[in-house]
């Protein structure tokens, strides 16, 4: 018989607490021996060349519309936000180096994977999930393919790849949404606008939004296929799982910007103080 | 009826195996095998483990106790490479046919072909075509998507691609659920079909008693353990159809013949 206990103690607040972080701990864990288990596929056998390609359809060509319409709009929006206390200062023609520099750094990595992590992020987790559900993932591994080298590798690899791609399309257009905005709405002279944009942003800044995105690709995918592979039974099994992989994926996103930003700085910062001027 | 006389060598073994999901659980201590070119039937009502029992046949799931064996030996003793090798030769028709939804029906049928084999492509096509033909179905149907067909066509594609893998063994789980009664029978006709052509061990998870009559050489029989008393085995009934039909037992019976007895009564009290 079972060593598992079949009666538990009534709950109380600490109970709940404790019971959480052990959920926690165990979906950690969890996650962990899913992603290694990946990596051990990845470099054993890639996935076969129409699955790959079919995924990076998907993810890279499919979203392109919804990358273009939230970066323009994350500049124009910029440019709105910004242009008043610019005007205050009679800085107005230097509106175009914070928005560059906002949308490089910060803005276009971070609101590109979130917008992908509802796109592709929810769309990967439901389809495991319904997947599980009718138990095709079942029948993959009866057929001899390994679900997570099937299904998983390719979902991986094409994040990884196509999700800095497409931020810096989010970039790109959201620079020249701003731009659009500033010399056609707000009366900002051309020339200033891409002047200040030129000097202010380094090729340092840009480079670290798009380091910063590759390491987002690679969470949305991760556990937004962890989640659907442990999606529940039913309908609402599929829904759970899409919006866990969203919720999920946000608050991790949201942390890796904040270590990756830190890192990204102070290693600016140390090459600085080592090589003075290597970095620009 | 079979007309292969079974030998005593069990290729399918199940060792007093249990399985717990959280603390519920599902299987308790169930002993069981199948002969080569036998076909066991399990029966039993919805939730008394027959899934899980065949799960567990294809390793798909692991038993929290006990052991299953293929051809005499443990799963556990087999390493990856060997496990992966043996289970190709177990054909598995799943309850929902699971299909891949975004292959065709080609492409489901030639999966495991491909996967596996180093065959070349005109040789799948081949045998991809045969196999389509064999339970019925035309090679103009092979680019559709299983969206594009019936219940009864996902089943006969399921057992297409379960078939295309020249299985030793074939693990049906509940083949003629939601058909109707002549696609139920055409399912069931295939299976005699299937197993007159090869050499085939087949199990049949079912509660379908017009595919017991049809296709059983043995069954047995799972009874749900929330309502057996603790220390009574699970298997109820093991035995031919025939005598599942003439048991004494009031629970073989009422399973067999459909009825409800004092079962709404029973519901009541316990929700």
């Amino acid at each position: 018989m079972s060593s598992v206990p079949t009666t538990y103690p009534k709950d109380t607040m600490i109970h709940g607490l404790g019971r959480g972080v052990i959920n926690t701990i165990c979906l950690m864990g969890d996650l962990f021996l899913f992603g290694w288990e990946m990596v051990g596929w990845m470099i054993t056998r890639l996935p076969p060349r129409s699955n790959l390609w079919a995924c990076m359809y998907h993810i890279g060509i499919q979203s392109i519309p919804v990358i273009l319409i939230t970066g323009g709009f994350i500049g124009m929006v910029l440019a709105v936000q910004s242009y008043d206390q610019f005007k205050l200062m009679h800085m107005e023609n230097q509106i175009g180096a914070v928005i560059s520099i906002s949308l490089v750094e910060e803005l276009g990595p971070v609101l590109a994977a979130i917008m992908l992590a509802g796109r592709v992020g929810t769309s990967m987790s439901a389809e495991l999930g319904t997947m599980r559900v009718t138990e095709q993932i079942d029948a993959l591994r009866a057929l001899g393919a390994d679900p997570i080298h099937y299904l998983v590798v390719p979902r991986f690899l094409s994040c990884c790849l196509l999700i800095p791609l497409l931020t810096v399309i989010a970039d790109a257009i959201g620079i020249l949404g701003g731009w659009f905005f500033s010399t056609q709405v707000l009366g900002v002279d051309s020339f200033y606008y891409w002047h200040y944009s030129k000097n202010f942003v380094f090729a340092y800044d840009v480079l670290g939004g798009i380091f910063k995105s590759f390491f987002f690709g690679a969470a949305i995918s991760l556990i937004s296929c962890h989640r659907g592979f442990h999606c529940g039974a039913g309908a609402e099994g599929v829904g759970k799982a899409a919006t866990e992989a969203f919720v999920y994926s946000f608050i991790v996103i949201m942390f890796l910007d904040f270590l990756l930003g830190v890192s990204i700085v102070n290693f600016y910062h140390f090459m600085q103080s080592v090589y003075p001027g290597v970095i620009r | 009826m079979n007309e292969q006389k079974p030998n005593d060598q069990y290729v399918i073994e199940l060792q007093n195996i249990s399985r717990q999901f959280g603390t519920q659980q599902v299987l308790r201590d169930i002993s069981f095998g199948v002969r080569k070119g036998e076909t066991l039937v399990v029966i039993g009502e919805s939730g008394c483990g027959k899934s899980v029992t065949m799960k567990l046949i294809m390793n798909l799931l692991q038993p929290s106790e006990g052991d299953v064996l293929w051809n005499g030996r443990s799963i556990s003793d087999r390493n990856t490479r060997e496990l992966h090798r043996d289970r190709l030769r177990i054909g598995y028709l799943f309850q929902g046919a699971a299909l891949f939804d975004s292959l065709s029906v080609y492409e489901n049928v030639a999966f495991g072909l491909k996967q596996n084999t180093k065959l070349k492509k005109a040789e799948i096509d081949q045998i991809v075509v045969e196999r389509l033909r064999e339970v019925g179905l035309s090679e103009s149907i092979s680019q559709k998507k299983p969206a594009q067909l019936s219940g009864g066509m996902k089943k006969r594609v399921g057992l297409a691609r379960a078939l295309a893998m020249t299985p030793e063994v074939m693990l049906y789980d509940e083949p003629t659920t939601g058909l109707d009664p002549v696609m139920t029978d055409v399912i069931n006709e295939l299976i005699l079909q299937t197993r007159a052509s090869r050499p085939v061990t087949s199990i049949v998870v079912t509660h379908d008693m017009s595919t017991v009559k049809k296709v059983a050489d043995r069954i047995i029989m799972l009874y749900p353990l929330a309502r057996l008393k603790p220390g009574e085995e699970q298997i109820v009934f093991e035995g031919t159809s025939e005598e599942a039909f003439e048991s004494s037992s009031p629970r073989v019976h009422q399973f067999v013949y459909g009825e409800a007895g004092d079962r709404i009564q029973e519901m009541a009290e316990a929700s």
